[in-house]
């Protein structure tokens, strides 16, 4: 299959990110190459393989469920770009 | 003094040939002469204090191995109160509040950073001309790539700028400019090196390892590199051997797999004569070689070029200029701050990546796509299973050409073909390395190892064995 103009757009705006019109042009070109290469994997059989996620097959580990860090919220916060009354401050959603 | 390994640099601070400030001091000037644009961020003053409280340790007899020994942090790691900005323009203005495990277990070995070092952005690439901070060049040709994306690393190690550096390798990215720089680098099975504050990119392959001139070095430094921790959740709970202590052992009767497929269409031939070359060299030294076969391996870069974009594109869905990193300017509203700062900050591959990645994890393309690749995964990591039941150690090419010019591949799909021999190793999480084999045309030529799991102790002692045989790990390129 080949993607359109169109469809990178809509894919690029899910991934917020936008492109200007030659970067959309060029990003075309490139993904219908990279899923080019992709379908390659369509000529395998696969059927009755499991998926692996994990290379070791490991399952993620759980810790207990106890409060182990300290409130570290100033520091992190001085590198915000903008805070405010221990909150993260964004521009405004609903006017 | 930049010539020599840690091992010898920690015999001369013992014997008080030289301080640590002295060696530290060398490798500043070096640094601030280069025009190799090795590192991004140089930490002159903190790097001076590290030196004298390392040799502070010295006189008091306290010293360990690596106590004083310069290196060249991977900004990918990050490092409390100095930048990290793995490679771009969205954490150009980001310190990190804390530090890495693999900083952490640095600092804690008493080693001195001169800086963070200089790689593609968020390790996504092969050639290092990713980085928002403009390409590195190749020590040995400054009009070549060093390889990526830990081209900065591998550059300061090749040029004489650090004595070791940290890698990360995703698809290759320690192996494959450790090839084209000619040093020896190591990628640790997955799991053996913590990922706690490594910048994530493709969080089932990355993993962390040394850059060093030998072999014997890459063990010193996987020593204090590797083990168990319990803040990433990924990390093995598997025991850590002394990585030095079986570099000597004879490798006589060693098997050695010679995948076919490495060896195909596509490999340069003086590429190939280099790596056969070694390969002799092994048999000399009383190794068995042996023809194999990985028949899938031929799918690891479409499976690769699915699986990292999908976990790329929701590692770097939380870069989006609210909590840290960029934000541009005078956002109209919410959405229009991430369009923007995603936009005005993220480099051309970054973006490329995520999108695919986006597509791919997307309704209705869900299993063509990403599941397909993750059990074509599979049947890469069982190729190499049934090849583990046959033969030690896996050799072939690191890459499939010398390091190439600057700027010479514009197209995506052809810069991948670059890591055609080393994702492989990632995709099963296997062990791998690239040690100095020989040159073409004046170029350093790899040769890759691969072993089975937790293996790191074999591939070391193998490659030290072949540097106790052969000087291509001895060279260096000539400067002005």
């Amino acid at each position: 299959m080949s993607l359109s103009e169109q469809q990178v757009t809509q894919i690029a705006y899910l991934a917020r990110l936008s492109l200007s019109a030659a970067e959309l042009q060029d990003n075309t070109k490139d993904l219908n190459a990279i899923l080019g290469l992709a379908e390659q994997l369509g000529t395998i059989n696969t059927d009755g393989i499991e998926p692996m996620a994990h290379p070791l097959h490991m399952t993620q580990r759980l810790r207990a469920d106890v409060v182990s860090e300290h409130d570290q919220s100033d520091l992190f916060q001085s590198i915000a770009p903008k805070t405010g009354n221990k909150h993260y401050l964004v521009p405004t959603v609903i006017e | 003094m930049h010539k020599k390994t840690i091992a010898e640099l920690a015999q001369g601070l013992k014997d008080k040939e030289f301080s640590s400030v002295e060696i530290t001091q060398h490798y500043l000037d070096r640094i601030k002469r280069s025009d190799l644009n090795a590192f991004i961020t140089v930490t002159d003053e903190l790097a001076m204090s590290q030196a004298q409280a390392a040799d502070e340790k010295i006189a008091a007899g306290s010293a360990n191995i690596l106590t004083g020994i310069p290196y060249a942090h991977k900004d990918i790691f990050c490092t409390q109160g100095v930048k990290t900005s793995a490679g771009s323009k969205m954490l150009d203005n980001f310190i990190s509040p804390y530090d890495a495990t693999v900083s952490h277990q640095l600092n804690q070995a008493d080693t001195v950073m001169l800086g963070k070092a200089n790689m593609d952005e968020f390790a996504m690439g092969s050639s290092n001309e990713n980085s928002f901070y403009g390409a590195v060049k190749n020590p040995w040709n400054a009009d070549k790539i060093p390889g990526g994306s830990s081209g900065g690393s591998a550059a300061a190690v090749a040029g004489g700028l650090s004595c070791f550096a940290t890698g990360t390798d995703t698809g290759g990215s320690i192996r494959q400019p450790a090839s084209l720089c000619g040093i020896t680098g190591l990628k640790p099975t997955y799991g053996r090196v913590s990922r706690y504050g490594m910048i994530a990119y493709a969080s089932s392959l990355d993993q962390a390892g040394p850059m060093t001139k030998t072999a014997q070095d890459a063990a010193i430094v996987l020593n204090v590199m590797a083990g168990f921790d319990e803040k990433d959740s990924t990390s093995a709970e598997q025991a850590v051997p002394d990585y030095t202590a079986n570099l000597n052992d004879s490798i006589k009767g060693l098997t050695i797999g010679l995948p076919k497929e490495f060896f195909s269409e596509g490999l340069d031939d003086e590429v190939a004569t280099q790596v056969m070359n070694a390969v002799k060299e092994f048999e000399a030294m009383g190794a068995i070689v042996k023809e194999i076969s990985l028949p899938n391996s031929a799918y690891a870069i479409p499976t690769y070029y699915i699986v990292a974009p999908c976990e790329c594109s929701s590692n770097l869905s939380r870069l989006d200029g609210v909590r840290y990193g960029y934000r541009c300017d005078n956002p109209k509203n919410l959405e229009d701050l991430y369009l923007r700062s995603r936009s005005e900050a993220f480099g051309a591959e970054v973006k490329r990546r995520i999108m695919i990645g986006a597509y791919a994890l997307s309704a209705g393309y869900y299993d063509a796509y990403y599941l397909k690749a993750q059990k074509t995964r599979h049947l890469i990591s069982e190729d190499f299973k049934k090849a583990f039941g046959e033969v030690d150690v896996i050799m072939g090419p690191v890459s499939p050409t010398t390091a190439f010019d600057l700027g010479s591949v514009k197209d995506p799909v052809s810069m991948y073909l670059a890591d055609i021999y080393t994702l492989s190793a990632n995709l099963a999480g296997l062990p791998g390395m690239s040690i100095p084999a020989g040159f073409s045309d004046k170029l350093p030529v790899g040769l890759q190892l691969i072993g089975n799991y937790w293996s790191e102790s074999k591939l070391l002692n193998i490659a030290h064995q072949f540097q106790q045989q052969t000087d291509w790990h001895q060279q260096m390129p000539q400067e002005d």
